[in-house]
């Protein structure tokens, strides 16, 4: 027989992996249109903005929605001349494999319920970071299998590309981080994301920094932020869909859902790496300067803060979409020309009722069980925001950055990342024994 | 033979972080600008409104017509001659007029194959042919229906598309009715 606590923790644990499972599920639609939106934006263009639901067209949004209904009615080909069982796996592995680092990713510190405590985290694995490591590294299997299986020159060329460069970047990623764990002196992501809740010591000064992984290791955080875009064949090493050279990579023979399944993992990939960019660099949920016993004992602060912090991202956002439909107001009638408009007033309408809600929190005590709440809610927010701000990186970068040679990339690897990681190794290694 | 060496990349783009700063700072200058200025993009949202177009714009094609609103045309057949893609078909007719010879009965263009090199303008002597409507998406949902007939090619005013802009063109006695010379 199982007791209530053992329930509990099972209870708890199945609806975070149901969660981890979802949010990268989520972040994949957004991502779509952020890149959409973004690319338009960077380059002087307002971006989609055609396809619509009763003249309601939610900035582009609605353009997710078409593509999936035209991936969804496309015919499933599988090509005569493909080896039939591993051409079919390939895309199910690819998806499968990118949603399950999320598992071990702590969203929010744990809280108290009564006798029991909330984990926000499906997993904490004893080997943590390492899991990540080795799942991700996994996605390299569903590129290699689509390329091989596909019997397709341009298919195999882009699969051979793509699992080098993973290949190669995974080597100079594991010695990143193995620094950061000579700082850390601990694999657990728990335990890691804690740590990053203090201020920044250094031999035995404090100094006015949080304690985040990229001032501790910042020649790491660079490292790991040039190989985790190399990991995800992102721009500018996108080399295995170069489409100049290759068509599309390793997935010119698929079509239908099983495209759109290679599509989904390939953001399902970045929003993964977000995630585990902020986590282990910046502090996963912790909110600078403030740490979660701070927040748990000043009610007034975390209300503050969350409140505040949503007034001000929905004020902005109300004032952009504003901006955008004085701008387009000329060219539409009816709802097209009043859409903005709503959404714009709706943003301008939560951003008030957050300050209202913050006036009159001020005024009332909180019971512990609301502030346990508050500061998870505010931890997810700030986990949310530094993922997006990485998801937007990849965004920014890749419509900045031209393609890299393969040989610029190889020697990139090779001759300058890999020994930079080791030299890295050995500089953080006589820091930390100094410090001893 | 002169040797002319390639610049190469210096020290500091070399380690291309330097760079790659610069980039993201550039592109995250227009995506702030954009945000907050929307109004300076140069956008034209194309169905909604239209650039104004130059006034040399080579566009769709319409006959000329005398005071009388008979076609300028003598059915000449030299635009036919000069256009390479073929694409217009004259049928010639008497003309009631004794001082012209010819009119044209049918005058079709075929949209479809037009390349608008603007050869038939070239080739006109009465001025007969012009492209300056300044409709540059002709598009239309059957093929009948993109072959411009007499009628539809002399549905204008006969008045010059931009009133300012006076290119070279000939001007010949036949333009009125009954003008001499």
């Amino acid at each position: 027989m199982i007791d209530s606590n053992q329930l509990f923790t099972l209870i708890n644990i199945t609806v975070m992996t149901v969660v981890a499972w979802l949010i990268p599920l989520q972040f994949i639609p957004v991502f779509i249109w952020l890149e959409r939106k973004g690319s338009a934006i960077i380059q002087d263009r307002i971006g989609p903005n055609r396809a619509e639901i009763m003249g309601f067209r939610l900035f582009g949004m609605i353009h997710n929605f078409a593509d999936v209904v035209k991936l969804l009615m496309k015919e499933n080909i599988v090509p005569a001349h493909v080896n039939r069982f591993y051409f079919i796996l390939a895309p199910f592995w690819s998806m499968a494999v990118s949603l399950l680092p999320l598992l071990v990713i702590p969203l929010a510190a744990p809280i108290s319920w009564g006798e029991h405590t909330i984990h926000f985290q499906a997993a904490d694995l004893g080997v943590g970071i390492l899991f990540i490591l080795s799942i991700t590294s996994m996605g390299v299997f569903g590129v290699m299998l689509a390329g091989w299986s596909s019997n397709n020159k341009f298919s195999l060329l882009g699969g051979i590309r793509s699992s080098a460069q993973m290949i190669s970047y995974e080597l100079s990623m594991g010695l990143a981080v193995v620094g950061l764990l000579m700082v850390y002196q601990d694999v657990k992501l728990s335990s890691i994301v804690e740590t990053q809740g203090r201020l920044l010591t250094a031999w035995g000064h404090t100094l006015p920094l949080p304690n985040w992984g990229i001032f501790l290791q910042p020649v790491g955080f660079l490292l790991f932020l040039v190989a985790s875009f190399a990991e995800t064949n992102r721009n500018p090493f996108d080399l295995a869909e170069g489409e100049s050279e290759l068509v599309a990579g390793y997935h010119v023979e698929y079509s239908s859902v099983k495209f759109a399944l290679f599509f989904m993992a390939e953001y399902s990939n970045m929003v993964v790496a977000a995630f585990v960019i902020s986590t282990l660099f910046f502090g996963g949920y912790q909110v600078p300067f403030v740490s979660t016993a701070a927040l748990t004992q000043n009610p007034k602060l975390a209300l503050g803060l969350l409140c505040g912090l949503v007034a001000l991202l929905k004020g902005t956002a109300g004032f952009i979409f504003l901006k955008g439909a004085k701008q387009q107001k000329h060219l539409y009638t009816g709802v097209k020309k009043n859409e903005p408009f709503i959404w714009s007033g709706l943003c301008f309408a939560v951003a008030l009722a957050a300050l209202v809600f913050l006036a009159v929190g001020l005024s009332v005590d909180f019971a512990p069980g609301v502030t346990a709440v508050l500061t998870a809610l505010l931890q997810l927010l700030c986990l949310s925001l530094k993922v997006l701000f990485f998801c937007w990186l990849f965004v920014w970068v890749r419509w900045t950055m031209p393609r890299f040679r393969y040989d610029q990339l190889m020697k990139l690897g090779w001759k300058v990342m890999l020994p930079l990681a080791l030299l890295n190794l050995l500089v953080t290694g006589v820091i930390v024994l100094s410090q001893k | 033979m002169r040797v002319v060496q390639r610049p190469g990349m210096k020290n500091s783009e070399k380690i291309y972080v330097v760079e790659v700063v610069k980039g993201l700072a550039l592109t995250i200058g227009h995506v702030l600008h954009n945000l907050f200025q929307p109004k300076d993009m140069p956008v034209v949202s194309f169905p909604e409104e239209h650039k104004a177009l130059p006034p040399a714009t080579r566009g769709r094609h319409r006959l000329m017509k005398r005071e009388d609103e008979s076609p300028r045309c003598t059915a000449c057949m030299l635009c036919a001659t000069a256009c390479p893609a073929e694409c217009i078909h004259i049928k010639a007719a008497e003309s009631p007029d004794p001082d012209v010879e010819k009119l044209p009965e049918k005058f079709d263009i075929d949209m479809l194959r037009c390349v608008y090199c603007g050869f038939c303008v070239e080739a006109c002597p009465l001025d007969a042919i012009r492209m300056d409507i300044p409709d540059v998406a002709v598009a239309d949902y059957t093929r009948e229906s993109l072959v411009y007939h007499k009628e539809f090619l002399m549905n204008h005013d006969n008045k010059d598309v931009v009133p300012d802009y006076n290119p070279p063109r000939p001007v010949l006695w036949t333009h009125g009715p009954h003008a001499k010379p």
